[in-house]
């Protein structure tokens, strides 16, 4: 999997932003902005940058800093609104989508544009401010300079370009590989001074001494003769050659400067008919629809709606295949074949649809490493970035709404987390960081740990940073609460601001897009041992690999990641203790037993621990022997959740339905543990009772 | 007849005070819902116990992929005969966005009730609390016992809706 899988769905979140940073700026109030929309604006422009920074998307990120800038000293209301401002800021959001277009189609983003926008930001800040701030003159010197010096060396070096002999490459329907390609081979004759276009039309400046020939003989090894447009860069650059060369497909291409139009009208052109207004945006649509990628958002309503269709299904199906079952097969061979045809068609649809939603982590995993790597170099640190659980699944639409949670925990390890090398050499530590992304399930939820190794989080600090932004906080709060203070709106203890976190958005992000998830995050922080960061996110659909037993008449569904072992126990390892509980001994280590059978209350189960079979699993960290009837058997299932209608109920995380349509209850074993110890003191207490004052017999 | 019955139809949509109930038997009473509550009526099978939960409380089951919870009215009203036959069915009532089966001994009828049919219900037994009734309509020698199925089934007696603590 490489990152350009992720571009698409880049761009379609970094259009939503922007919608919403449009709706939020169309809303704002000018005279007393809500300070909820200018947070979610500015939301909306440090979520873009963030991606940008991911992908590499330098004029797109450089261009959200800026903005980022201004709308921080306007939400810090160190700057006043007008109405101007508002429309040089959805002038900004129209020119950030022109960006996106622009890499979406494959090609850079109009520099002077940019040049332009950044500079208006600027003027913006410098006279609103008065004195400009270090943050809105830093990016400044910076980002200026660049963009011009782009377009201009491209100005000023086609007319040399000319004199050495430049020519101007057209590639018509090539596709993007193969462009790469050309562009690779291109090279070899000269430089290049600018390319950009989209696969329909890609045009290649180049400044060479060879000849047009030449160079066309040699990249016919990889298109065809007709693909290619080869001009020498001295006239104008738009469309008297293509006019000249007559390419069989140029109809495609607009004619949209005078000398083509007449060209057009004059001669008796395949199409005389179409007005010349009119090819401009016929060409552009194709080169649309090539860029639109090939997948479909749909709302998870429908999707799940499929899913449960498709269950419905395969359960009628093997009520089919039940009846069958009772008439005589030789009778009844076409139908046989029928319901065999029909099962395997169920099942695979089903497997399918499942596949709809379901993807591992390494989704959402694999884009870190470019991002850590590049974090790193930034802030000079060394960092081994290690992943855990990569095959762990997940609902589409959790990856999805994950993403931005962890970019910005990745973020804050990097900056704030990891110390640079040489202070982790001062500590003892190796010179370089640590930082593990982990994924598993427990129970009914997902577990997303960021871990680091770095300085961890300081105690007083915080206190002290949360007083001065004139929160209630007392010294004698827990480490837990001290912790969770970092995810108050405008917390940061970041000393210095950077483009890569300090300016205290990130937590408040993150804690909000979790908790619409209906998860938590938790802090776990050691200071100078590090900082873990956990996402639990509840499962609400996910599959789940279960392990189903039976205990009496009744099917349970054990998380086969808590099952470590089963075995049939000889009734001298079991042993008794205070009374009540029971241990059961496993080489060498002692177990305590949980008779699944009581602690549901099912009638009709074995009740001897030596006649059942004994599952050893893992509930947080500690192990015991859970007593079942038999083991059934291995499969996935889906899980259901039980509050949608239900409630919680103890020691069961969820429900899924069996093939034949009936539900099982998933166990959950930590939950388990606990309902058992507190089934055994209550009986313990009534025993008490009953000792004190024996009851008449 | 249908010419009748086309009439009464006129009238239950020209009187907008007019509501249409489903009525359903638990032993040898007569009880009542509002028609709009309930979803669909299936037979009573496949459900899955659950443990540590009061009687009345069936389990769980299968609604075409959602998973359901099952109350046993009749356990709740503490009827002498409770069993489970051909007649036996569940009433799927959506109550406050959740979907929960009701099983009662049969439905017979759907009826129309004006305002002035419906009577005040008197206090009662400890098992059925005024609070969950709407009142009691009697139609010729029948009475019919017309439950606020939305506070009975959220009360937190039934134990089907997790209260946030007080």
């Amino acid at each position: 999997m490489d990152i350009t899988d992720f571009y698409d769905t880049f761009f379609e979140e970094a259009a939503e932003l922007l919608e919403d940073m449009e709706r939020h700026l169309l809303e704002l109030d000018i005279d007393a902005p809500d300070p909820e929309q200018l947070n979610a604006i500015f939301r909306a422009a440090h979520s873009i940058k963030g991606g940008a920074g991911t992908f590499g998307f330098d004029v797109l990120q450089r261009t959200t800093h800026i903005f980022e800038n201004i709308l921080d000293h306007l939400r810090r209301g160190e700057l006043k609104l007008r109405r101007d401002i508002v429309d040089t800021f959805l002038e900004t959001k129209d020119m950030l989508q022109d960006q996106l277009a622009a890499y979406r189609n494959g090609s850079e983003p109009d520099p002077e544009a940019f040049a332009r926008i950044c500079q208006t930001l600027q003027q913006m800040a410098l006279e609103e401010l008065g004195k400009p701030g270090p943050e809105v003159a830093a990016p400044a010197p910076v980002a200026a300079p660049a963009p011009p010096a782009e377009p201009e060396p491209e100005a000023a070096q086609a007319p040399a370009g000319e004199g050495t002999g430049g020519l101007r490459v057209t590639l018509l329907g090539v596709a993007e590989k193969d462009r790469e390609l050309l562009i690779e081979e291109l090279k070899h004759f000269g430089s290049i001074l600018g390319q950009n276009g989209d696969v329909r039309r890609y045009e290649v400046e180049l400044a060479t001494g060879e000849s047009a020939d030449d160079i066309e003989a040699v990249l016919c090894f990889v298109v065809e003769p007709e693909q290619l447009e080869i001009q020498a860069l001295a006239a104008a650059p738009e469309a008297p050659p293509q006019a000249a060369v007559g390419v069989p497909k140029s109809e495609a291409v607009a004619p949209s400067p005078p000398v083509g139009e007449k060209k057009a009208q004059a001669a008796p052109a395949p199409a005389p008919a179409v007005s010349p207004a009119q090819p401009a945006p016929a060409a552009r649509a194709p080169a649309g629809n090539n860029g639109e990628s090939t997948s479909l958002r749909v709302p998870v309503a429908k999707v799940d709606q499929i899913i449960n269709l498709v269950g419905e299904l395969v359960i009628t199906q093997s009520m089919l295949d039940q009846m069958l079952g009772r008439l005589d097969g030789a009778m009844h061979s076409e139908l046989v074949n029928g319901i065999a045809l029909l099962q395997r068609n169920a099942r695979d649809l089903q497997e399918a649809v499942m596949s709809i939603r379901m993807v591992p982590m390494d989704f959402v995993f694999s884009r870190f490493p470019r991002q850590v790597h590049d974090l790193a170099a930034k802030l000079g640190k060394e960092v081994e970035l290690v992943t855990v659980g990569k095959s762990t699944e997940l609902d589409k639409s959790l990856v999805e709404r994950i993403v931005d949670p962890l970019n910005h925990l990745v973020r804050n390890s990097l900056d704030h987390g990891i110390e640079p090398p040489d202070v982790r050499e001062a500590a003892g530590k190796p010179r370089s960081g640590r930082l593990t992304l982990s994924a598993q399930h427990q129970g009914g939820n997902i577990l997303i740990d960021v871990i680091d190794d770095g300085a961890g989080l300081n105690r007083d600090k915080l206190l002290a940073k949360a007083r001065s932004n004139g929160l209630a906080v007392s010294d004698g709060m827990s480490d837990d609460e001290v912790w969770q203070l970092i995810f108050a709106p405008g917390f940061s203890t970041a000393e210095v601001v950077s483009d890569v976190s300090g300016r205290g958005v990130g937590m408040d992000v993150v804690k909000r897009n979790i908790q619409s998830l209906g998860g938590h995050v938790q802090i776990l922080s050691r200071q100078g041992q590090g900082t873990t960061t956990r996402i639990v996110l509840p499962l609400t659909l996910a599959i789940l690999d279960g392990m189903s037993i039976r205990a009496g008449e009744e099917i349970f569904i054990l998380p086969l990641n808590a099952v470590i072992e089963s075995l049939q126990p000889r009734s001298e390892d079991i042993y008794a203790m205070a009374g009540t509980d029971q241990l059961l001994k496993v080489r060498d280590e002692y177990l305590s037993l949980l008779p699944l059978h009581q602690v549901f209350g099912i009638p009709g189960a074995r009740t001897r621990p030596s006649e059942c079979i004994a599952v050893i699993v893992q509930g947080e960290g500690s192990r015991c022997a859970l007593l079942v009837d038999e083991l059934v058997g291995q499969q996935q299932v889906v899980v259901k959740n039980l509050e949608t209608n239900y409630r919680k109920v103890p020691g069961v995380s969820a429900a899924t339905i069996l093939g034949d349509g009936s539900v099982s209850l998933i166990l959950d074993i930590a939950d388990l543990q606990r309902l058992n110890r507190r089934q055994s003191a209550a009986r313990q207490e009534r025993a008490a009772v009953t000792e004190q004052e024996p009851m008449p017999s | 007849m249908t010419s009748l019955k086309q009439a009464d139809l006129a009238a239950t949509v020209a009187d907008t005070h007019t509501r249409e109930f489903l009525v359903f038997s638990l032993g040898s009473e007569e009880y009542a819902i509002d028609i709009l509550k309930a979803q669909e009526i299936r037979s009573y099978e496949n459900v899955t116990r659950i443990a540590n939960t009061p009687d009345f409380i069936k389990g769980v089951t299968n609604l075409r992929g959602v998973i359901v919870p099952i109350v046993d009215l009749r356990i709740k009203f503490h009827l002498e005969r409770v069993e489970y036959g051909g007649q036996t069915v569940v009433i799927v009532v959506n109550v406050e966005g959740r979907v929960v089966g009701v099983v009662v001994d049969g439905v017979s009828d759907v009826i129309s009730l004006s305002p002035e049919q419906i009577k005040p219900a008197p206090e009662f037994s400890l098992s059925l609390s005024s609070d969950y009734l709407s009142g009691l309509a009697s139609i010729g020698e029948r009475m019919l016992v017309l439950v606020d199925i939305d506070k009975l089934l959220t009360s937190e007696e039934m134990a089907l809706v997790e209260k946030t603590v007080a």
